[in-house]
């Protein structure tokens, strides 16, 4: 054993820092927090391109300096933070307390800890995880590998690249590729429609002209050694071509970094395969809360880091010995929504005052309701569903939920309502 | 006797006449190696990739079998058993992963169920006596994740899982300490024989030697012919698998067989030794002996198997998919033989067991060459000790566990790939090992960096900078994307 402290937060990505200045900011002692990385910061601290910030800092920044602001408002707030940690257990102390393993080159070191937060945020599936068959070369990636390699590494990428997803990171794989000077010929998406925001799209696609090819599948990878090209399906011809390149990069199909969580014998969200935690982001263990991106895979960086902070004014209501409610209701979403987080509802109203979930379909006009034992608890105004995109359902109505009813499920009625 | 002396050769550095040349580096060639290289001879050890081990002995099920259901009185029964018992212990002196986890032989329906009973007595003809007959409440308390229907099973309680990568690169390692030479990236493409011995035509110049033993696996049958044997061909026969999620490991505790069928030993599930789990293989004659691609039909296929005897894993993520040839030919057995005549051995057509039964192989091959004529003085000092390897696998401390490693020198506390726990002190000892690592490839199967579930998200960079000889992990942050466009947030 190495010590106490108050809260021990995993992970310095947004959630993870905007969580320790808020806990330090609200008084609570001694707050460490580990990153596995060599510096702090997340995943926009890989990500050299403009567009973060705007909602919790209030202005638009590119991802190192948005992760060099919140490293430093975190140290500045008295949090310790240490990178080239990482947290290799958690387990259940003495008197409820929490026992985290760091190992890094100072050693391995046990610290008992009031409450831990995990932020250790969510990755995309790679080729191998979205079983796509075919050889097995060098120059297929995710986004999160291409953006070290060309940010941080500075490496150059000559030739043709294709891009397998069209939302927000597929669009900002497609810039780094520009970036590092390959020529994208194409973002492939098994959509009818690409799925992000107009003004990024137009940014991309201006620019360097991309096309997207909707309805597409990438249905096998060739190349000996060096990747020469992908095998592309239309899943409304069936017609199959050949593409050459000599980059394909895989984007989205996130996936929660939830190997701790799962580890330290945490319950999951069926529907966002992270932890399932309450509306003040507890998770099935006393003491153990969990923010950010691992529990919803993936929205931007200002969310993230504003559900840090939600995080943190529980976690510091639980120090004072604030009582966050044990008979939680689960919230399930239906389909064509495939998750809604968080998954339970707690004491306190949701980060932001909503939900945030996603669906599977394209829908337009939807209205999002939300019912308990056959009664309609609340309905949303119309709003759109795209795959892989935000969607949000306002959480006004928790105080109608029955703590002793059922489940209360979340279902897209009609236009005219239900 | 000059048989098949092709081209002039490119110019390259030519080399000292060896005792013996040995054709393939894989799990044979290099057993080959290091069991030779217990006499006093002169040995060179050639192969056309820029690594040991790139064969099929890097893409297998990774099983190390006891032989229970090999061929009676079949060479492959006999050198499987002695094989497998050579390698247990060598294992264990060198830090080869290996762990025992018995294995369940499972039967689906009433006919499979009807074959047990021959498939145990065939283990007891082979000479394994611990095979035994397993109820369905029984296999079900000791399987609880088996999926319904199982109707009975045997234990096998010796078959265990084995590291496939660290097996070979032990062989070279005590090889190339015993002076054995080691010629990567030097393709044989042809043979100029005379009575003083063999001038091989390699893409890296000639390599003379008195004696050459053949070990080029899915290349076996070429070289025999070059030899003037051409008493084999090779069907490559592939084998795709799948690799789970590390936390798919609780689901299973043993090795999962089915009931064999004429082909093949059909589709298993089984525990890696870095803490996965497998599923596979697939069986499919292939014309191309470099068509090491998975395909869709065959990935759906194991799926499908798997999904009925581990229903848990479809809940779980897949960690890799790949595939491996069998060098497979129109004969049951293995081909091995030695002619004193020609001065020649083949250890070829080591379809499905090799890795099991390399040391059996070796040490028969070597009794082979005696009996053929090569002289087998012993070498001062020999047999010596195995090497020590990296432990890379799960069931003993990993360098990041070992708070007196890290204390003693901090690079292994230093963590750069994060899924598999692999250390910058580890990278750093491979690269700098007596058989080092030529790509991103060999480096991970010394240490196993890049190969867990992100698949390089955020290790591939590092590694790949540390590989070519950089810092590693970059702490700084680089020159910003100038007028890039904006995500502009709803
Ligand atoms: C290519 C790309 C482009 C993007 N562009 C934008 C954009 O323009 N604007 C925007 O707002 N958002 C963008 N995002 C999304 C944004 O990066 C995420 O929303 C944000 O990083 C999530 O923050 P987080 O704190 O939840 O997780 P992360 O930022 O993922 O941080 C998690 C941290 O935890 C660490 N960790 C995990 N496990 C452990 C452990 N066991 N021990 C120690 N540390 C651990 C990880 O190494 C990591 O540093 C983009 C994402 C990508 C991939
Ligand atoms: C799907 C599958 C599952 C298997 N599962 C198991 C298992 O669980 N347990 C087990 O014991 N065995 C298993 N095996 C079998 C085992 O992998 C093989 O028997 C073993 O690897 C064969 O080793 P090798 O050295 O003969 O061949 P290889 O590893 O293929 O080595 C041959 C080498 O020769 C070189 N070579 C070829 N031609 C030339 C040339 N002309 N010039 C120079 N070099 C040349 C190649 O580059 C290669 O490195 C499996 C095989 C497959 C395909």
């Amino acid at each position: 054993m190495s010590g106490d402290v108050a809260v021990v937060v995993v992970g310095a990505g947004p959630a993870g820092l905007s969580a320790a200045r808020e806990l330090r900011r609200l008084g609570v002692g001694s707050v460490l927090v580990a990153d596995r990385e060599a510096a702090a910061g997340g995943v926009p601290r890989h990500s050299a391109h403009t567009g973060y910030g705007l909602r919790d800092r209030h202005r638009v920044m590119t991802g190192p300096s948005y992760a060099r602001a919140l490293t430093g408002a975190a140290r500045a707030a008295g949090a310790q933070v240490r990178p080239g940690t990482t947290v290799t257990g958690l387990a259940g102390g003495p008197d409820g307390s929490r026992l985290v393993t760091l190992t890094s080159a100072a050693g391995i070191e046990t610290v008992r800890a009031a409450a831990v937060l995990l932020a250790t945020g969510c990755r995309e599936r790679p080729r191998a995880a979205r079983l796509v068959p075919g050889d097995r070369p060098a120059g297929v990636m995710t986004t999160g590998e291409l953006q070290q390699r060309v940010y941080l590494g500075g490496e150059r990428l000559a030739g043709r690249a294709l891009v397998i997803g069209a939302e927000h990171v597929s669009f900002s794989a497609a810039l780094t590729l520009e970036h590092a000077g390959a020529d994208v010929v194409a973002l492939v998406t098994e959509h009818e429609r690409q799925q992000s925001y107009a003004a990024f799209r137009l940014g991309a696609a201006i620019r360097w002209r991309i096309p997207v090819w909707t309805s597409c599948a990438v249905t096998r990878i060739t190349g000996r050694g060096r990747l020469q090209g992908v095998e592309v399906t239309d899943g409304r011809t069936g017609a199959v071509r050949f593409v050459p390149c000599e980059t394909a990069v895989f984007t989205g199909d996130w996936i929660p970094d939830h190997e701790l969580a799962r580890r330290a014998g945490l319950a999951l969200d069926p529907g966002t395969r992270g932890p399932a935690v309450d509306t003040a982001l507890a998770t099935s263990v006393p003491g153990v809360f969990a923010a950010g991106n691992l529990v919803h895979a993936a929205e931007t960086a200002d969310i993230a880091a504003l559900s840090g902070r939600h995080a943190a004014r529980q976690i510091a209501t639980f120090l004072t010995g604030g009582v966050l409610g044990r008979d939680r209701v689960p919230v399930l979403a239906e389909p064509p929504l495939r998750w809604i987080s968080p998954n339970l509802i707690g004491s306190a109203a949701p980060p932001l005052g909503r939900f945030v979930l996603r669906s599977r379909e394209f829908r337009r006009g939807a209205r999002l309701e939300a019912w308990q034992d056959g009664r309609l608890l609340a309905r949303s105004r119309p709003v759109r569903l795209i795959p892989e995109r935000t969607a949000q359902l306002d959480a006004g109505w928790l105080d109608q939920v029955e703590q002793a009813g059922g489940p209360v499920r979340v279902v897209t009625g009609s236009r005219s309502g239900h | 006797m000059t048989r098949s002396c092709p081209e002039p050769p490119p110019a390259g550095p030519e080399l000292a006449a060896a005792d013996v040349a040995i054709i393939g580096a894989g799990v044979v060639g290099t057993a080959i190696a290091r069991t030779l290289a217990r006499y006093a001879l002169d040995i060179v050890l050639v192969d056309a990739a820029p690594d040991v081990g790139t064969g099929t002995s890097k893409a297998n099920t990774a099983i190390l079998h006891t032989g229970f259901d090999a061929a009676p009185g079949s060479l492959e029964s006999r050198l499987l058993s002695r094989g497998s018992v050579l390698l247990r212990s060598y294992a264990a002196a060198a830090g080869i992963p290996v762990e025992r986890t018995g294995a369940l032989l499972v039967a689906w329906t009433p006919e499979q169920l009807a074959a047990l009973p021959g498939i145990e007595a065939k283990a007891r003809a082979n000479g394994y006596q611990a095979i035994r007959p397993v109820r369905a409440d029984e296999l079900y308390s000791s399987e609880p994740a088996l999926g319904p229907g199982a109707v009975g099973a045997l234990e096998i309680p010796d078959e265990s899982i084995i590291c496939p990568w660290t097996t070979p690169l032990a062989f070279a390692t005590e090889a190339v300490a015993a002076g054995v030479r080691l010629l990567l990236s030097a393709q044989v493409n042809g043979v100029c024989s005379a009575d003083g011995g063999h001038e091989l035509v390699t893409a890296r110049g000639l390599v003379r030697a008195r004696w050459v033993v053949n070990a080029a696996g899915l290349g076996s049958d070429a070289i025999d012919a070059m030899f003037g044997g051409g008493g084999f061909t090779i069907t490559p026969r592939r084998g795709e698998l799948i690799v789970f999620d590390k936390l798919a490991r609780p689901l299973l505790r043993s090795v999962l067989l089915p009931v064999p069928t004429a082909r093949t030993k059909g589709v298993l599930v089984a525990p890696t030794v870095y803490g996965n789990l497998l599923l596979g293989p697939t069986a499919q004659d292939v014309p191309d002996r470099a068509d090491v691609a998975t395909t869709e039909a065959g990935l759906r296929s194991l799926l499908a198997a798997g999904r009925r005897i581990l229903p848990g894993l479809a809940a779980e993520e897949v960690t890799a998919t790949y595939a491996g040839l069998r060098a497979a030919t129109e004969h049951a057995d293995y081909q091995v033989y030695a002619d004193g005549g020609r001065r020649y051995a083949c250890a070829g057509g080591i379809r499905s067991t090799g890795l099991s039964a390399s040391l059996g192989i070796a040490e028969h091959v070597a009794g082979l060459l005696g009996e053929a004529g090569l002289p087998l003085p012993p070498r001062p000092g020999y047999p010596a000790a195995p090497p020590a390897m990296p432990y890379i696998g799960e069931a003993g401390p990993r360098p990041y566990q070992d708070a007196g490693l890290i204390a003693a020198d901090p690079a292994y506390g230093e963590i750069v790939c994060h899924c598999e726990r692999v250390s910058r002190g580890e990278i750093r000892d491979a690269l700098a090992s007596p058989v080092p690592p030529a790509d991103p490839g060999g480096l991970a199967r010394r240490t196993r960096a890049g190969n867990g579930r992100c698949q390089g998200f955020y290790c591939a960079a590092a590694v790949s900078r540390l590989l070519a000889g950089g810092p590693g992990p970059a702490a700084g942050v680089s020159a910003e994307t100038p007028g890039a466009a904006e995500v502009r947030p709803r």
